[in-house]
């Protein structure tokens, strides 16, 4: 057993990355399903393992192949990227149990065993991605990531062959945004000698006025806002998240974006770190104009939308906005509600594209009209939509709530309170967006020629309502969350980690 | 059958020093320039070259789609499992040392095993990209050259 916990930084990455070959050598069947949800588990147990031993006994360093860094690729874990990689595996562990009925109706029965390939490599590369502490891994991993979810998001063709377009818009932005982040890490590189993120942020300091550095600088800030879907760069968000298959809304949107928000993170604090001259301009002059823009163009489209999933998507790109404003206020309280709304958001959205799946799994396409009437025949379905919306909104006693009460005080602290009064603003566009679907799917008459739908199988239920609840619970009882956030934002903020 | 006689006797003469020359570069790539990567390219060209002269349903009866779909995941999968090697025979993760005898023969065990891997899946990926390009249109008749 303690060989198992020294290796746990490697086998993190290394047991899904070795599942996925296998994965797809399997016939149809349950059998993919099951690896794939037999890996799930076993990650989500290595990251809960990891995040216990860097709490308990501080960072953990893995040299790959006995290399030693900065020569070598070192997987580094400490607290931010521990809790990154809770919520990856914790969401992907949730989901697969949900997802057999769900792919099984959606995708081709006999291309079970590649999609649950591409979804291993893509739990591969966010896992990767997070944990190593290697600029250029980062990419590869991340390509990886990205490679897999435009398969994924692809796959949604049998139901709706738009999601081809989609899945293509994605590949040609992401690949854009990968191209502008590696050509960072060039510049970077080019300067410095290093591509070891400890390294790098011991030997940018000297360098702050070179010039390389800045355009290195601005490179992977665009990449990965382009990653992240920072608001003007969502166009490829909506749709992509409107056509994939529900599985894999449910795990694209709870975890892609947060790992890129999690390289920006990364990279403003620990490689760059707060007292580079740019992050604070980047902060107040572009961060937090976008932001605010974001919350309030991202919720104000989703109120337009007939189709659920794409609302949905739409309430993203403003969640995303307020994720980018915690960053953009730069102090502690700001920053613990950026690293907490990458837990709380990814609960929040996981919750209602499950709910959403479960109604796509009994009426096909989930459109404002097509719901109508439905929350009589889908009780505990919708009941969860109303418990996840509320979240969404902020409502006291969700985690949306605790979220926005740590970004209201970071912005308070700076003396910002438009701020304030925006965030609370912003809050009351997605009131009138959930508003929209609770009306209909309560008070609405049933469309003409609907016959009586069935609620949810139970086996999708359960991972649903256990993601509701916990909305509630870690919105109840946030000292978990909020103390590792905490420790997070002080360590960014005390310069290097 | 009687077209492009030249390119026919051409390419057969080649093909077999093509696929050597593949080998070639797998496995002096840890002392010379080269690697899995560049000799699998090399490997599938061989078999592009073939399938470009005497058309892909001959390639397919020699590499078939089916052997492919095995071989591109089994590349990956030994690359992985030197990976966990290293660590069952108590090293870290992809540590050749603790391969053999001494760090010298376990480092070179080590990448010769990774680069087979490699060869592996490049080759096997390369034929299944061109097969899935050649495949979408019918083939051209050999009269209408």
């Amino acid at each position: 057993m303690s060989l198992l916990f020294e290796h746990m930084a490697a086998l993190q990455v290394a047991v899904p990355l070795l599942s996925a070959p296998v994965c797809s050598l399997l016939r149809g069947g349950r059998q993919p399903w099951f690896l794939a949800l037999a890996v799930s588990w076993f990650a989500f147990f290595a990251s809960i393992s990891l995040l216990i031993q860097v709490l308990d006994s501080g960072d953990i360093s893995y040299h790959m192949g006995n290399w030693a860094p900065p020569f070598g690729i070192e997987y580094r874990v400490d607290a931010i990227n521990a809790f990154v990689l809770l919520i990856i595996s914790g969401i992907s562990a949730v989901a697969l149990p949900y997802a057999r009925l769900s792919v099984a109706h959606e995708v081709d029965p006999r291309r079970h065993g590649q999609f649950y390939t591409a979804y291993l490599l893509c739990l591969t590369g966010l896992l990767g991605g997070t944990i190593t502490g290697d600029a250029f891994n980062i990419f590869v991993f991340l390509e990886i990531s990205s490679l897999s979810a435009y398969v994924l998001v692809a796959a949604g063709a049998r139901q709706d062959r738009r999601a081809l377009t989609a899945a293509y818009n994605y590949l040609v932005l992401g690949t854009v945004g990968a191209t502008f982040f590696v050509i960072g890490i060039g510049l970077l590189y080019m300067v410095t000698g290093t591509l070891n993120i400890t390294d790098l942020a011991e030997r940018l300091p000297p360098l702050v006025d070179n010039r390389a550095v800045q355009a290195g600088f601005a490179f992977i800030i665009v990449g990965m806002g382009l990653k992240l879907a920072m608001f003007p760069m969502h166009t490829w968000l909506p749709n992509a998240y409107t056509y994939a298959p529900s599985t894999v809304t449910v795990f694209l949107a709870s975890t892609a974006t947060k790992v890129s928000v999690y390289v920006v993170l990364r990279f403003l604090f620990t490689v760059f770190g707060p007292s580079y001259g740019f992050v604070g301009l980047t902060f107040e002059y572009i961060f937090l104009p976008l932001a605010i823009l974001a919350m309030f163009i991202g919720s104000a489209a989703a109120i337009y939308q007939t189709n659920l999933k794409r609302l949905f998507a739409y309430s993203s790109v403003a969640q995303l906005g307020y994720m980018v404003l915690g960053i953009a206020l730069g102090n502690v309280a700001g920053l613990t509600a950026t690293v907490l709304h990458l837990f709380n958001h990814a609960l929040m959205k996981g919750a209602l594209f499950m709910a959403l799946g479960c109604v796509a799994l009994r009426i096909g396409a989930v459109s404002i009209n097509g719901v109508r009437g439905l929350g009589r025949e889908m009780p505990w379905t919708f009941a969860a939509i109303a418990g996840a919306g509320l979240s969404l909104i902020g409502v006291p006693s969700t985690v949306g709530f605790i979220s926005k009460w740590y970004l209201i005080l970071g912005a308070l602290e700076n003396g910002w309170w438009p701020v304030a009064v925006l965030i609370v603003a912003s809050s009351l566009l997605a009131v009138i967006y959930v508003w929209k679907i609770i009306e209909a799917a309560y008070f609405g008459a049933a469309p003409e020629g609907r016959g009586p739908v069935s609620e949810a199988p139970l086996e999708m239920l359960a991972p649903l309502w256990l993601m509701v609840v916990a909305n509630f619970y870690f919105g109840i009882d946030a000292d978990l969350t909020t103390s590792v956030a905490g420790k997070v934002a002080a360590t960014f903020l005390g310069g290097g980690s | 059958m009687k077209h492009h006689l030249i390119l026919r006797v051409v390419s057969k003469l080649l093909i077999p020093f093509i696929l050597l020359f593949a080998l070639y570069v797998q496995f002096h790539g840890d002392y010379g320039p080269g690697g899995g990567f560049q000799a699998g390219v090399l490997f599938a060209s061989a078999f592009i070259l073939y399938a470009l002269i005497f058309g892909v349903d001959n390639a397919r009866e020699v590499l078939p789609s089916k052997a492919l779909r095995f071989l591109v995941p089994v590349g990956l999968i030994i690359y992985a499992l030197t990976g966990f090697a290293g660590i069952v025979m108590g090293g870290k993760f992809l540590d050749y040392d603790v391969l053999a005898q001494d760090p010298q023969h376990g480092q070179h065990l080590g990448i010769l095993v990774i680069e087979f891997g490699v060869g592996t899946t490049v080759a096997a990926v390369m034929v299944t990209i061109f097969y899935a390009y050649a495949g979408r249109t019918r083939d051209v008749d050999d009269e209408d050259w």
